[in-house]
């Protein structure tokens, strides 16, 4: 696609969305509303926004504890998400759930772990099920590069070579575990390489929106094609700390892009009413807000609700 | 013709799986060794053959991504079994059962459930060993969201297993390697067993043994050679681990007034101290209550030392004989436990 056909209105719509969404919850933070840890995707999102617009409704995503991005891009229930943030009934879970679990059915969202790469086989398992049944349906599987410290990504990698699964894996790189650059993780880190040895089709992708958007869009024809496994690794910077809602130390002290977020300016550059935008965007957030603000905490009878599936 | 037949534990596991395959086409199965030409024990022969490699099929040795894999596949609609030749491996999984299995139901409230089974073999005999042996079912007990079985009987094993397949939640299904030959009356037609009852195995008077697994064997042959001494123990089945039935238990409580739990495994922080706590917080009045299980170290290859670490009939026998008439002056005779001295692998 010609870059000019981008729909950068849509793009520069979520991302913005996003990056309010994340700096909404720095501002709400003080006030321990939100009575749980958050792990934000400030200096994220044009993967989100890429891989989600390359994306049909039918995909499959499983995102992580760090999701905010993914879900909000995937197009989540945004009142229900700031209400499960707030912990109440009318939350995705009722509260149960919180920043690290969320999830979202009616997008084919699934709830999320806050177990490093607990998710990455599970993502598997779920295009296992498409292959048996002849679905057409891709699995997108956002991952960071921690994810790949972990045997179980190797394991479920393999496993989905082996069986030829319609599954993208999205690793976002923003090279640190917490405070542990990759360079104190891995001896090399040639991630697509070795991915690529596994007998999957690797590629690392430039970050910038339109481009994670257009070689998403390629690949994800290809899987639902020739049902073949894919890797992206694009590398990405996580603004903010591993969790809550400080500045990241691993950031160089006069760093501008959590004020001046180049992608962010591009995008806007190219939407000529993004002051129309903006103002959709806040009026969304204060009325999800509102709605969270005012919602009722869960009934004490439902601690024990869905311990066990009785459907 | 009859609506039943003889079939051994093995063969009635294999029947329950067959029939839920045939049943409902989102059951399937995985796992090492399933497609091979022993089938684990002949509870997964030919299934390949019969419903195509994609619904039974072998698998690489990655037990933690694979049992994330039967999670997957379970949101997406599956009713996936991953068999294990030794309930030792699920160690490699726990991250997967705990973490995952047991917790997305509820972190989803119930938008998400977790139908997969996960068979274990357990089981003493022929050296199992320190890591080959292990039963470890309290471990997943303990994690609410979890249901762990572990049938006895062929009966049980096969409409236990029909019930785990059914069943929407995480199931540990618990099989121990000396029943595998055992037989029994199986009805033909697919049915379920209860995965929250115990059974009463034997009615008695003088003392209740709770069993469960092989160790129902063991206080069977117990109370054949306590007929030597005219004592008539009660013996419950237990079946089901994370829900036990302590109603059943209760009654017979109640009418025995003496207990002996005999635990397929170790004591310390273990199954038999539950049953011992439910009882002792339900009965309004004291009764005499032992616990008897492994020895409280790793198993021992060498026979010698595995005949001592595991409790046998004539143990148990003994226990109840004191129990039951306060002396301690009877040697009960020695029963030789055959499938064990019979069993030679492979697992």
């Amino acid at each position: 696609m010609p870059k000019e056909k981008f729909n950068f209105i849509e793009a520069y719509y979520r991302y913005k969305k996003i990056r309010r969404t994340e700096e909404k919850i720095t501002e709400v933070y003080h006030t321990d509303k939100i009575k749980s840890p958050v792990h934000l995707s400030i200096g994220q999102e044009s993967i989100a926004v890429g891989c989600s617009m390359a994306s049909s409704k039918k995909e499959i995503i499983f995102s992580n504890y760090r999701g905010h991005a993914h879900f909000i891009a995937h197009g989540g229930d945004y009142k229900a998400f700031w209400s499960e943030l707030y912990g109440k009934r009318n939350g995705l879970s009722s509260g149960k759930a919180g920043s690290m679990h969320l999830g979202d059915l009616n997008i084919n969202f699934m709830f999320t772990s806050a177990i490093v790469a607990s998710s990455i086989p599970n993502a598997v398992g779920y295009a296992l099920a498409q292959k048996i049944k002849n679905f057409s349906n891709v699995v997108l599987c956002y991952h960071g590069d921690g994810a790949m410290d972990q045997g179980v990504f190797w394991e479920s990698i393999n496993f989905a070579s082996l069986k030829q699964l319609p599954i993208l894996f999205i690793c976002e790189n923003n090279e640190y575990a917490i405070y542990s650059h990759l360079k104190k993780r891995m001896y090399k880190s040639n991630i697509v390489e070795r991915v690529r040895s596994f007998g999957l089709k690797a590629k690392k992708i430039k970050n910038d929106t339109f481009t994670i958007f257009e070689e998403t869009k390629k690949i994800l024809n290809k899987i639902r094609k020739n049902s073949i496994p894919h890797f992206i690794e694009i590398p990405t910077s996580r603004l903010k700390d591993h969790v809550g809602i400080e500045n990241s130390p691993n950031m160089k002290k006069n760093d501008s892009r959590l004020v001046e977020d180049k992608e962010l300016l591009f995008l806007r550059s190219k939407v000529k009413d993004f002051k129309k935008i903006d103002k959709k965007i806040e009026s969304e957030i204060d009325t999800a807000i509102d709605y969270a603000e005012k919602s009722k905490y869960p009934k004490q009878n439902e601690i024990l609700k869905n311990v066990f599936s009785d459907i | 013709m009859s609506n039943s037949s003889n079939l051994s534990y093995g063969k009635a596991i294999y029947e329950g799986i067959y029939q839920s395959m045939l049943n409902n086409p989102n059951v399937f199965i995985f796992g090492q060794g399933v497609d091979d030409y022993k089938g684990h024990y002949g509870t997964t022969l030919n299934l390949h053959k019969i419903f195509g490699k994609e619904r039974a099929f072998d698998t690489p040795i990655s037990e933690d991504s694979l049992t994330g894999i039967a999670i997957g596949s379970s949101l997406a609609g599956m009713r996936p079994i991953f068999v294990h030749q030794r309930m030792d491996f699920l160690m490699l999984c726990m991250n997967q059962l705990v973490n995952m299995a047991s917790k997305i139901c509820y972190i989803s409230n119930g938008h998400q459930n977790v139908p997969i089974v996960i068979r274990a073999s357990i089981g003493r005999s022929w050296g199992q060993g320190a890591q080959h042996s292990q039963s470890l079912y309290s471990f997943f007990a303990h994690i609410p969201g979890l249901k762990v079985i572990a049938p006895t009987t062929p009966f049980d094993v096969k409409g236990g297993i029909i019930a785990s397949i059914n069943d929407n939640n995480p199931v540990i299904f618990v099989e121990h390697r000396m029943l595998y030959e055992n037989k029994g009356l199986v009805p033909k037609e697919r049915y379920e067993i209860s995965l929250s009852s115990a059974r009463v195995t034997k009615k008695g008077s003088d003392l209740t043994l709770i069993g469960i697994s092989y160790t129902v064997v063991d206080c069977l042959r117990a109370s054949e050679i306590l007929k030597d001494k005219k004592i008539d123990v009660e013996i419950i089945d237990l079946i089901c681990i994370s829900s036990l039935d302590i109603k059943t238990i209760i009654k017979s409580a109640k009418k025995t007034k003496k207990i002996i739990i005999v635990d397929n495994d170790w004591l310390y922080c273990g199954l038999a101290s539950e049953i011992t706590t439910q009882i002792t917080e339900r009965l309004k009045f004291k009764i005499p209550i032992e616990r008897m299980g492994y020895k409280f170290s790793p198993c021992p290859t060498t026979r010698n030392l595995e005949d001592n670490f595991y409790p046998s009939a004539n143990v148990i026998a003994k226990k109840v004989y004191e129990m039951v008439t306060n002396k301690k002056d009877w040697i009960p005779r020695k029963i030789i436990n055959r499938e064990i001295l019979e069993f030679k692998g492979p697992f």
